[in-house]
């Protein structure tokens, strides 16, 4: 069975996923027992795989073939659709792995079961299906049919809870700006398959030169690509969608965003990283700081704890584009402060998942004890939920970079990259975080300090234990960063830096 | 040059169709507008895949020397449908949704969500 871990890790979650409401049927305990079921063995493929793909390099699944050399036609064509595991998508797998472990047990308990428990889970699982076969494929088309998977799980997700009036709103916006990305995505494939006649990313990166179709192509990957991450001038879905999708969701609607990012490392590193200028580097470079500045400003300004949460997850995607763009701008001399920034940026990726989604429970668990999240009527939620407004302090000190905490681990590294290129850089991204800590310090303030609030309902112990898990995550990441950079970050770093010629003769031979 | 008319169709469709997305306020008509972008995209990738005097790519009753038309293409074309439709119905979905709450379509009087 291990051979196939790649393959089950996109389709237990796929079948998986639909057979939620069949078993909801037969009973409610069943359903849950097998929503769990599917989460830990997708969770075990992605562990399996990551272990697999450190230790021997990259994994190439081939789907029809024992092994990759029998796809090749005549002159190096592949012809078989596979799958292609290096470093940076076992990284991705073990960030999704991680999350949907602590989402989804969350959900079980936060999601009632008279607003529609059923379905809201088996639009969690697709999306799980759709984020790992983003994480694995190796193929420019199947990346489309999973990004439209996610698209259209999140938007699911998103405009779910129809009743609220404000959730359908939010939905139409995101799935129009994702139905969008998913276009131009498609455009550009369809621009490189008329060039080169294929879709295989190893065969594609090694016939890309840099031709006017190319370029093309590259700035719609770019334009489809940064509407899904949530980037600065195109962030305006992603509060919204934050906002109004169960609280117990929205960690995977984060994790959705990080994958997106991951295809866009995927194809500039990869794909286009042989007839790449240093001016695509410093667009990604120069988007991320508009990102990070103008969600921190929008987060002053929020009332709604969701929404203020929702802006500080956009600002960090900012951050992570920041540290790969320094990355991208360096990547014809390769200097180390280069490779130092890429590890900041991309070890930001698996700090921000676990700070982000620490916050969003912590704001579901709030919404789930007083029904409302305006911070105008909440506060003194400290004496009630100790444990919660100890978590969400944990999480928000996290996310400014405070040392000892993981944010400071990896931002440290981001901030000595970006520093070195041009001192602008690091010292916009030091103010705009923070910036982010007094957003955050005055959130805390609002909601958790202040006379004693009476807190009537009793959280169910499941909550706990999730935040419990991350708030641990957190602290551990943060006390003994070394071992993670070195095991799981600097592979997934170089394998962007300078694998793609590994990559490359992995899937073409030779 | 003739030979090049499909692409510029599909171009002036896709074209129309950004267009109407920034131009309509009317939430049936954006929808109506990510459909002429995806149509657009759709016919593109089809006659990418035309050679010139091909036949369907079907070996069964083909002769040996056929020159056949590319397949791959209309297999993405097929799933790119499929996917389109889904994305189509959501959309109508949450308009028919957003009319009930609202009692109305125009997207600038649909403003809960701002800042």
């Amino acid at each position: 069975m291990s051979i196939h871990a790649p393959i089950l890790a996109i389709a237990v979650p796929l079948l998986g996923g639909f057979a939620v409401p069949l078993l909801a049927r037969i009973h409610k305990k069943i359903r849950d027992l097998w929503v769990l079921v599917v989460v830990l063995v997708v969770a075990a493929c992605a562990g399996y795989v990551a272990a697999h793909v450190l230790k021997e390099g990259i994994w190439i699944y081939v789907l029809g073939a024992r092994n990759p050399q029998e796809t090749l036609a005549p002159g190096g064509f592949p012809i078989r659709i596979m799958l292609t595991a290096d470093a940076m998508s076992a990284f991705m797998g073990i960030i999704a792995g991680l999350i949907v472990l602590v989402a989804f047990p969350f959900a079980l308990k936060y999601i009632p079961e008279e607003e529609g428990k059923t379905l809201s889970l088996t639009l969690g699982v697709l999306l799980l299906a759709g984020i790992m076969g983003m994480s694995y494929t190796g193929d420019l088309f199947n990346f489309f049919v999973f990004l439209e998977v996610t698209s259209i799980a999140a938007c699911g997700i998103i405009g779910f809870r129809t009743w609220t009036g404000r959730a359908p709103e939010a939905a139409f916006k995101t799935i129009l700006l994702f139905g969008l990305s998913g276009l131009f995505f498609l455009l550009a494939v369809a621009f490189l398959y008329g060039e080169y006649g294929a879709l295989n990313l190893a065969y594609l990166a090694a016939q890309i030169k840099g031709s006017m179709v190319d370029r093309l192509a590259l700035a719609l990957f770019l334009a489809g690509l940064l509407i899904k991450v949530a980037a600065a001038p195109v962030h305006f879905w992603a509060p919204d969608a934050y906002g109004e999708a169960p609280a117990a969701k929205t960690p995977l609607l984060v994790v959705n965003t990080q994958v997106s990012l991951y295809g866009l490392w995927r194809i500039l590193f990869t794909v286009y990283g042989g007839a790449l200028n240093a001016g695509v580097g410093w667009l990604v470079v120069s988007l991320g700081l508009l990102t990070m500045v103008v969600a921190s400003f929008m987060a002053l300004a929020q009332t709604d704890l969701g929404r203020l949460v929702a802006y500080g997850a956009v600002s960090q995607i900012g951050y992570m584009m920041l540290g790969v763009g320094v990355g991208l701008v360096t990547l014809s001399g390769r200097p180390d402060y280069g490779l130092v920034a890429m590890k900041g940026g991309i070890f930001h990726m698996l700090n921000d998942a676990l700070t982000i989604g620490l916050l969003f429970l912590c704001v579901g668990a709030v919404e789930w004890a007083k029904g409302t999240r305006d911070l105008r009527e909440l506060g003194g939620l400290g004496h009630g939920l100790p444990g919660v407004a100890l978590c969400f302090l944990l999480a928000a000190l996290a996310l400014a970079g405070i040392p000892p905490l993981n944010g400071f681990a990896s931002k440290i590294l981001i901030y000595e990259g970006s520093f070195r290129l041009s001192p602008i850089l690091g010292a916009v991204a030091v103010l705009a975080s923070i910036f982010l800590l007094a957003v955050f310090v005055r959130a805390f303030q609002g909601a958790f300090l202040g006379p004693k609030a009476e807190v009537e309902v009793k959280l169910p112990w499941g909550f706990f234990l999730s935040l419990g898990v991350l708030a641990v995550g957190i602290l551990v990441l943060g006390l003994v960063p070394g071992f993670f950079v070195e095991e799981l970050v600097t592979p997934a770093a170089k394998a962007l830096w300078h694998g793609r010629a590994l990559y490359l003769a992995a899937v073409l031979g030779g | 040059m003739i030979g090049n008319l499909p692409f510029v169709v599909c171009m002036i469709l896709i074209a129309l169709g950004l267009w109407t997305l920034l131009a309509k306020r009317n939430l049936i008509k954006l929808v109506i507008g990510m459909s002429l972008i995806e149509s657009g995209v759709n016919l593109f990738l089809v006659s990418l895949g035309y050679v010139h005097g091909g036949i369907p790519p079907i070996y069964t009753y083909a002769p040996n020397d056929a020159l056949m038309v590319l397949p791959t293409p209309q297999a993405l074309t097929l799933t790119s449908i499929v996917i389109g439709v889904a994305t189509t119905a959501l959309m109508l979905a949450f308009a028919v949704v957003i009319y009930r709450h609202k009692g109305t379509l125009d997207a600038r009087k649909i403003r809960d969500l701002r800042g």
